[in-house]
């Protein structure tokens, strides 16, 4: 119902770029420190709330009863902070797993996910950054996303708001139904059974859990599917980049991430958006005798949906393979022998990998068909499936599914037709978020329009 | 005017007195304030030209508010109903609606004493058909006697009288309601001032003779036994009486027939009327149209009063020619024979767009002169003492040089609809209607006195014994909540027993009677034998503390949404605002901004058209004022 929203209470991972194990949640809004104390505890059993500003505390972030990480936290009331709202920032230790993990638990209790360049935003809006023109912040606030992606997410975008609308209509019908009873009292129209309402709102429901569910699908065509290419030195991973980027027709961007600053480069070919990265890395040490770090390899592989892992076909298996071999294991991964062109030495086992050569450019296709049919991108692109794309969708999905569940418990409880009417309300408002539509008048033209009512 | 004289010297006058005028008099006067109410005909103070009744779904939560704050409608309906009804019980406690079935005559002659026997308060009979102003600020008010009383502040509520007309098919009546003279000079006099109007149109069904109906083919419809008052200072035993019934029939196919037979002969399908009618007070005819796949529509009869025999046909709202009427009535079971005491008509009015007042219902261009009810564009009675009490506040407020008041959308349902009136697009008469108000969880109707009697104190019009009963129960209410949040249950046979009794689960480990009464089957009252140190309360007292323990976690989450509202709320829109000056909007915001100034970033997100990126580009300026 209201077009803007000042308090609401946002949160996301603001890592520096190239910084090693430690992840940092910013959270941001009226509800920040509440938010963090209700799942942070400290010690001594510290209240954040009651701590003075500008302060950092040790403790423990919990989610569900089980612990996530050690933390620091830094504590800075409004309104001397970036943003002139509260702010909390959790310091954790625990890698890009443990950063997740803290940012998915302060979602949980109410945050909603930052948009891009949202903190930047709230500082603008609250009077903190100096920005006399306002034609400057209309870019953030109407921040667009490049061309490319823009055109690959368009057709699905189309899909999706044609699927949101039939599911607000049939949202909009039950509503209807329930404000005419309510405002005509005596009034015999048909009205509608609990049980009618908990069948609609049952295929809603099951209708919004199949748009979540295509979230990670939508997500790859907006941001690419996230792409690592791991190697031991020397192994051709520059080289591989390269062909990869030479190849892709449309446009080069850099992404300014939501989540992690790791440089990385969206690339598009043949309809398969690829998301690389850790270029900078790649070019920075490859051509370098240097060995690179596990660790970093390991924090490159849990944030990737692919790992292109390269051996040199024409070196004996190492041990560095092995180790690379093993983290990698449990994801989704493309092994490519490079160096075709030269002698065979590498005799691997157990591992269904592509034979390229970069120098002669033989095999690159191949990888093409194996991401195809590893993300069933053939099939999205044909299909008729609307996708959601873009984190801020999936978070409106998320809260019109919670706002159904509650539907449905309401009426399981029996309780009264009004407590029914606020959450489907609060569903049909969660939903018209995705498509831009706020609610207005449309009950009261639905009520006139479907039903002979009036003294 | 060939000669004015002046005739009065007063504080405020008071222009039509309907229920908006009778309302805003009522206010300004027990603010201390001289006041004049004029009336066409003073027989017609309070008059009720269409339904007998008052309230109903969300109306009869704007009557319990206008009590609330010390109005007079609900009062006044408590000594004059002659039957009464609380619908949607069973629909959640926001969306009770209670309706009372009102004798129009009596309804009228209370009113009118009560009006006469005001201090500072004069009715008087005429026309208004000029206003006075002196560098955009009112100065007086002249009759068509050329009598001119100076005021320092004025309401107008015109009702339904300016530039009226009258349909009745072909035959058209330049009058006001029921037969009464129109105003003829103030829609022109308005216009001179820069002030847009409107035409609208509503319109009433037939009254018929009682003796020639056989109810005997109709299904009566009784009232209540348990009566609840409007009034908050009335008890139930106290206004106790014995009720008239009401009947349901239906129309038919035969009904249906004639008036598609004869839809060239209606002003509405043959362009006569130019005026915009309600969706939801649609003619006979509309629906018939509209829904041509219904096979019948119900029709209330329901009694005028207890002193005649006119009744009221509810539903057969018309402006078919007399003799088409007539004979689509006597198709209906129980109407056969039916005799006609009034002819059902449609009726064309002046009004204005709303958007040319502030949320204190004062022009925005006419310093201390303000508008209420039908005039603004609003249909029903209880819309129009809404808004009469609030005008008459305000210019009294206005004349004392003291802070006016605006309600807001999470204090009242009063608040909805100025607010609604004067931001958003108007297409039609204006009806109040639960599914507006989006924090309606908590603008009940059994809390009004506990969101508004504090309000109407601090403007003196609630009295100090009403205003002390009121904290005594406030804080009864709140001492027994928390008196019920300490009592804990161990499981035991008799807690057991009592819960199967009511069908509810047992419990197996310890809890809380709160948590008890949350649960679908229970409730405060039910628990009253487990509750062995439990106070004798009142019944509005234990409503209270039962709602608010029951819905506790919906009351919760709505006042969560609140918060988030007051915070749009808060951000103010300085009064000098150049619209040009804001980069980015687009031009249609622009222009809505610009006619409807709100004085915050929530009322500017509300306005119809507006959308969130204007809002946030007017943001951005605002920001850009404060650095």
């Amino acid at each position: 119902m209201l077009k803007v929203n000042l308090s609401d209470t946002i949160a996301a991972i603001s890592t520096a770029a190239g910084s090693g194990g430690i992840g940092i949640v910013r959270i941001s809004g009226n509800e920040a420190i509440y938010i963090a104390d209700s799942i942070f505890i400290s010690p001594k059993g510290k209240k954040l709330a009651e701590q003075k500003s500008h302060t950092i505390h040790y403790g423990s972030i919990y989610d569900e009863g089980n612990i996530i990480d050690e933390v620091l936290v830094s504590l800075m009331k409004a309104p001397n902070t970036y943003t002139r709202e509260d702010v909390v920032e959790i310091n954790t230790h625990g890698g890009y797993r443990a950063v997740t993990a803290v940012l998915k638990a302060v979602i949980r209790k109410g945050a909603r996910l930052a948009e891009p360049g949202e903190f930047t935003k709230r500082a603008f809006l609250n009077g903190r950054i100096d920005l006399t023109q306002a034609e400057a912040v209309s870019d953030i606030i109407n921040a667009k996303t490049d061309k490319s992606r823009e055109l690959a997410v368009a057709r699905l975008k189309g899909r999706l708001s044609a699927e949101i609308k039939e599911i607000r209509e049939s949202i909009l019908t039950m509503l209807a139904h329930i404000e005419a009873a309510i405002a005509y009292p005596e009034h015999d129209d048909e009205t509608m059974t609990y049980s009618m309402i908990e069948k609609g709102t049952r295929e809603a429901l099951a209708r919004v859990d199949r748009l979540i569910a295509t979230a990670d699908t939508g997500k790859i065509y907006n941001d690419g599917i996230k792409t690592v290419i791991l190697g031991k030195p020397n192994v051709g991973k520059s080289s591989l980049l390269n062909t990869l980027l030479e190849e892709d027709r449309v446009i080069v961007t850099d992404i300014p991430g939501t989540t992690r600053d790791v440089v990385s480069e969206y690339i598009n070919v043949g309809g398969i958006p690829l998301n690389i990265i850790d270029t900078a890395g790649i070019r920075a040490t490859d051509d370098i005798i240097e060995k690179i770090g596990v660790d970093k390899s390991r924090r490159l592989a849990e944030e990737a949906d692919l790992i292109l892992l390269m051996f040199d076909g024409s070196r004996e298996l190492s041990d560095e393979d092995r180790e690379l071999i093993a983290l990698t294991r449990d994801k989704k991964t493309i092994a490519l022998i490079n160096k075709l062109d030269l002698e065979r030495r590498l005799d691997i086992k157990d591992i269904d990998a592509i034979n390229i050569s970069i120098k002669n450019n033989t095999g690159i296709t191949e990888i093409y068909d194996r991401i195809k049919e590893m993300f069933a991108l053939g099939d999205i692109e044909s299909s008729n499936e609307a996708l959601i794309s873009g984190e801020r969708n999936k978070a409106s999905l998320l809260r019109a599914k919670q706002y159904l569940e509650n539907v449905i418990e309401t009426v399981e409880n029996t309780m009264p037709e009004d407590f029914v009417s606020m959450d489907l309300t609060a569903a049909y408002e969660a939903l018209g978020e995705i498509t831009g539509e706020t609610l207005e008048e449309d009950i009261i033209d639905k009520i006139f329009s479907e039903f002979c009512l009036g003294k | 005017m060939e000669k004015l004289y002046t005739a009065d010297e007063v504080d405020i006058c008071v222009i039509g007195a309907g229920h908006a005028g009778c309302e805003a008099a009522l206010a300004a006067a027990r603010m201390g304030l001289s006041t004049i109410l004029f009336a066409i005909n003073l027989d017609s103070i309070a008059m009720m030209p269409c339904n007998p009744n008052v309230g109903g779904s969300s109306k009869g939560h704007l009557v319990k508010e206008i009590d609330a704050l010390g109005g007079e409608m609900g009062k006044n309906i408590d000594k004059t109903y002659i039957q009464t009804r609380m619908l949607n019980t069973g629909k959640g406690p926001a969306v009770y609606s209670l309706r009372a079935q009102a004798d129009k005559a009596k309804y009228h002659t209370e009113m009118k004493k009560t009006l006469e026997n005001t201090e500072n308060l004069l009715v008087r009979q005429g026309e208004i058909t000029d206003i006075v102003t002196e560098n955009g600020e009112i100065r007086g008010v002249v009759s068509e006697s050329g009598a001119l009383y100076k005021c320092k502040a004025a309401v107008i509520c015109t009702g339904t009288y300016l530039k009226a007309r009258c349909l009745y098919g072909d035959t058209i009546i330049e009058s006001g309601p029921n037969g009464l003279r129109r105003a003829n000079g103030l829609s022109d006099c308005l216009k001179k001032l820069g002030i847009r109007l409107f035409r609208y149109k509503t319109g009433t069904p037939a009254r018929v003779d009682r003796r020639s109906i056989d109810f005997s083919k109709m299904k009566e419809q009784p009232g209540d036994k348990n009566i609840v008052p409007f009034s908050f200072e009335n008890r139930p035993e106290d206004i106790e009486r014995e009720q008239i019934s009401c009947y349901l029939t239906y129309t038919n196919e035969k009904t249906h027939d004639i008036i598609r037979a004869n839809l060239d002969r209606s002003p509405l399908y043959s362009g006569v009327i130019e005026g915009t009618g309600p969706r939801y007070c649609p003619s006979i005819e509309d629906k018939v149209v509209r829904f041509a796949d219904k096979t019948r529509h119900q029709i209330f009869i329901e009694p005028e009063g207890e002193d005649t025999n006119e009744m009221y046909v509810q539903g057969m709202s018309s402006s078919l020619p007399e003799d088409v009427q007539i004979a689509m009535y006597r198709t209906l079971p129980g109407l056969e024979n039916v005799r006609f005491t009034r002819t059902a008509y449609a009726i064309e009015y002046d009004c204005i767009d709303a958007n040319q007042l502030k949320l204190t219902l004062e022009f925005k261009s006419i310093k201390g002169l303000f508008s209420a009810g039908q005039f603004n564009g609003t249909s029903g009675y209880e819309e129009a003492a809404a808004q009469g009490i609030i005008a008459g506040i305000n210019a009294a407020a206005f004349c004392k040089g003291i802070e006016q008041l605006v309600l807001d959308r999470s204090q009242a349902y009063i608040g909805v609809l100025i607010d609604d009136i004067v931001t958003k697009e108007s297409r039609e008469p204006y009806r109040m209607m639960t599914s507006r108000a989006e924090y309606r969880l908590l603008l009940r109707q059994d809390n009004a006195d506990l969101r508004l009697t504090e309000i109407g104190y601090k403007y003196g019009l609630i009295s100090q014994e009403r205003y002390d009963r009121f904290l005594a129960k406030k804080e009864a209410i709140e001492k027994e909540i928390k008196r019920i949040g300490k009592i804990n249950f161990g499981p035991s046979e008799q807690l057991n027993s009592v819960l199967e009794g009511f069908g509810t689960a047992p419990v197996s480990t310890g809890i809380n009677m709160t948590d008890i009464i949350k649960r679908p089957e229970m409730d405060y009252d039910k628990l009253a034998i487990l509750d062995t140190d439990r106070p004798q309360l009142d019944y509005d007292i234990r409503e209270q503390v039962n709602i608010q323990i029951k819905y506790e976690g919906y009351i919760s989450r709505q006042m969560k949404q609140v918060q988030q509202f007051k915070k749009l709320e808060g951000r103010r829109i300085p009064d000098d605002i150049d619209y040009d000056n804001v980069k980015g909007l687009r031009l249609e915001a622009t222009q809505k901004f610009k006619a409807v100034r709100p004085v915050n970033i929530g009322q500017a997100s509300r306005i119809s058209g507006v959308s969130p990126a204007d809002v946030n580009m007017l943001l951005v300026y605002l920001n850009s004022l404060a650095l």
